[in-house]
């Protein structure tokens, strides 16, 4: 019997296979090598561009894909290359930003900034956290946001208990200046995670100021008719209406009651009022939105950047709104962290989120500083609609108006 | 909280929305009452004439009040066309099956639009949607009190049109008694058309009153035809004084109840209230018995 056995030394087994391994290597560590020179990173930008909240959704869209072209003509990330992004749309609803996230993750993002309302915000940033996707939420202002113990999820702007704290002071002390003229508030507000929270909240902290709450009213979004919420403000006529709403139904309430020529004694005081502190408000309704406080996000008026950015998106014949500034700094946030990162690993994201000390931006806030997700420095400002402009008039370090208060008489 | 200075608005802005909600219910009481179907592509319907009024302003200035003298022919052969071609081959004389093409209509027409438009929700904005008119107990806004008055004046129109025209003569006869008037020489066919028409052109018309103070989505017919279905089973099916009266009814009732129970919750009453006609007056107001 012989052998028929091919002679298979194992000198030969081994250098076939090395050889095999190598080539295998080389051909898989290629598309490595060049992502490192800069493939670009994927970024998903997402906001409710249509909708009842289309029009903040928009402006969202606008701040944050501004911030990206500017990023991307200088060059994009270094180490990583140019920002791709991946729009989605939450269509105004959780559902709907639920289902954008999972679209983003399969589109291998890796990171996803935005949200707008708090609601919306709630849901996607939980979906992200599943497949530990860093998510930077640019306005959602519920507290619950960042209290959930949630890894992936960093809030550059204010929560509402930082706000709600901002706005009473502000009022109490506005209040003491004019000899306290003010002593009944009315609260409306809209029905959702973020106008809910806010009323429970004033509610509880208005009486300790001396403040009585003759009635809080809630609404849904959208509601198109506020003749009902306007006649019960006629009928408690109290000094102050504070409106909690997002823009359409705070333009419409704003609007009806002058139509029904229903004025509260001292003023309209709004806490995130979502067209107070609205350019567009005041160019297309000047005589609703006159002497509107609002205590709100808002710019550093004193930064250069954000004068040029002004202008930059006023020339686009577009309004400089709160969701167009502060997606723009999202953006910004994200692409420190993206650099120093240098690296598209989402844990490495988070971390350089997490640790991120940056100055870059364009509000009054200083330096980031996140502590459980939360920007420590951030803040809003009060602001008052003066003729056809809108004022900061508090804090006093970047005012650029004295408060008119109480309301002068019709 | 009773105080008049908001109670006596509160109702007086109950009835004129409650002028609308009945136009739309008279469309539907209409093709009940002749073709016994509940038209389920209603509100869909609804929502396509209040897109066709948005856009006859936005592309082509339109004022809306005009835009209804157009809209309203339009969509009357939109319906007939429908009925015709759509619902009465499909249906194959079957009661039941016309039922399933109207909603299945409503599918179609809604995605439509959903795919045209997308969900957005848009408005226009004329010069005179917040004027408003000084009654002493109230200031009632212009487009609502002129929706209040076309309401009745379409009513009108619908009430000569059934009772003084052959046409309607002919409609009426259809209603009682299908297979006599085939004898004597009716169109059925062509009467089930017209009746579809009629009630379509209807919801043009309260399409164009509703614009310039509502505003539209694909889905915004939706809420107003749940509304509509109460009003005609309130008022009785089939019974155009029935929805005239219904309508103000249930406009008075959501008013107050949205003052009562707050705009969250505004649209509790109405439902009580479907509930409570089926419980003891499952005729309604003003129907025949069965």
């Amino acid at each position: 019997m012989s052998d028929h056995r091919v002679p298979f030394s194992r000198r030969k087994f081994l250098a076939s296979t090395a050889l095999g391994a190598a080539a295998a290597a080389g051909s898989l560590a290629m598309p490595s090598i060049l992502r490192a020179q800069g493939a670009g990173v994927k970024v998903g930008i997402l906001h409710p561009v249509s909708g009842a909240l289309s029009y903040s959704g928009q402006q969202s869209r606008l701040g944050a894909t501004m911030a990206v072209e500017e990023i991307n003509a200088a060059g994009g990330i270094k180490g990583l290359g140019k920002i791709d992004v991946v729009l989605g749309d939450a269509q105004s609803t959780s559902e709907g930003g639920t289902a954008e996230v999972e679209k983003m993750n399969s589109a291998g993002v890796a990171c996803i900034v935005g949200g707008y309302a708090s609601n919306i915000c709630l849901a996607t940033t939980q979906a992200a956290a599943r497949y530990d996707l860093p998510y930077i939420v640019d306005v959602g202002v519920t507290d619950a946001i960042v209290t959930r113990g949630l890894k992936n999820t960093f809030r550059f702007g204010p929560g509402f208990g930082v706000i709600a704290k901002t706005a009473l002071a502000n009022l109490v002390a506005i209040n003491d200046k004019a000899g306290k003229p003010a002593k009944t508030v009315m609260i409306v507000h809209e029905d959702s995670a973020f106008g809910s929270g806010l009323a429970k909240l004033l509610n509880t902290q208005l009486p300790a100021q001396g403040f009585q709450v003759l009635e809080t009213i809630p609404h849904p979004t959208p509601t198109r008719d506020f003749n009902n919420v306007v006649l019960k403000i006629k009928a408690a006529a109290p000094d102050i209406v504070i409106p909690a709403d997002y823009y359409n139904e705070y333009v419409l309430l704003a609007r009806t009651m002058q139509q029904q020529k229903v004025r509260p004694k001292a003023a309209i005081y709004s806490v995130l009022g979502g067209a107070a502190s609205s350019y567009k408000f005041v160019k297309e309704f000047p005589e609703a939105a006159q002497y509107i406080m609002d205590c709100n996000h808002w710019f550093d008026p004193r930064n250069p950047k954000a004068q040029a950015l002004k202008k930059k998106v006023e020339a686009k014949g577009q309004f400089f709104t709160y969701e167009v500034y502060l997606n723009y700094c999202c953006v910004g946030l994200l692409a420190d962290a993206l650099e120093r990162a240098n690296s598209t690993d989402r844990a490495k994201i988070t971390e350089a989120l997490a640790s991120s000390t940056w100055s870059g931006h364009i509000m009054p806030y200083g330096p980031t500083k996140f502590v459980n997700g939360q920007n420590q420095g951030a803040a809003p400002a009060n602001t008052q609609v003066q003729g056809h402009d809108i004022q900061v008039i508090l804090p006093e370090a970047f005012a650029s108006a004295k408060p008119v208060y109480p309301l002068p008489k019709a | 909280m009773l105080s008049p200075v908001i109670l006596i608005p509160a109702i007086l802005n109950g009835l004129l929305t409650g002028a609308v909600y009945a136009l739309i219910a008279l469309g539907l009481t209409l093709i009940y009452g002749v073709l016994h179907i509940i038209n389920f592509a209603h509100g869909a319907l609804l929502s396509a004439a209040m897109f066709a009024a948005f856009f006859a302003f936005h592309q082509f200035g339109l004022d809306p009040y005009v835009a209804a003298f157009l809209l309203a022919p339009a969509f009357f052969a939109f319906g007939y066309a429908l009925q015709r071609l759509v619902i009465g081959p499909a249906s194959h004389g079957d009661d039941r099956n016309m039922l399933l093409v109207t909603l299945g209509i409503a599918i179609v027409v809604e995605n439509a639009l959903l795919y045209a438009f997308r969900a957005d929700t848009r408005t226009i904005d004329v010069p005179y949607a917040f004027q408003t008119i000084d009654f002493g107990v109230a200031f009632l806004a212009v487009p609502r009190v002129i929706g209040f008055a076309a309401a009745f004046a379409v009513a009108l129109l619908l009430w000569v049109i059934m009772n003084l025209t052959d046409a309607g003569k002919a409609i009426r006869a259809v209603a009682k008694e299908k297979l006599g008037a085939e004898l004597v020489g009716i169109d059925v066919a062509h009467i089930y058309a017209m009746t579809f028409g009629l009630g379509t052109a209807c919801v043009a018309v309260a399409a164009c009153l509703l614009i310039p103070t509502y505003y539209v989505n694909p889905n915004v017919g939706d809420a107003f035809v749940l509304v509509a279905f109460t009003i005609v089973v309130l008022g009785g099916m089939g019974s155009v004084p029935g929805a005239l009266i219904g309508g103000l009814i249930v406009g008075v009732v959501e008013s107050l109840s949205g003052l009562f129970l707050g705009e969250s919750l505004g649209q509790i009453g109405i439902f009580l209230i479907f509930i409570a006609v089926l419980l003891v007056r499952p005729n309604g107001l003003f129907g025949a018995k069965a």
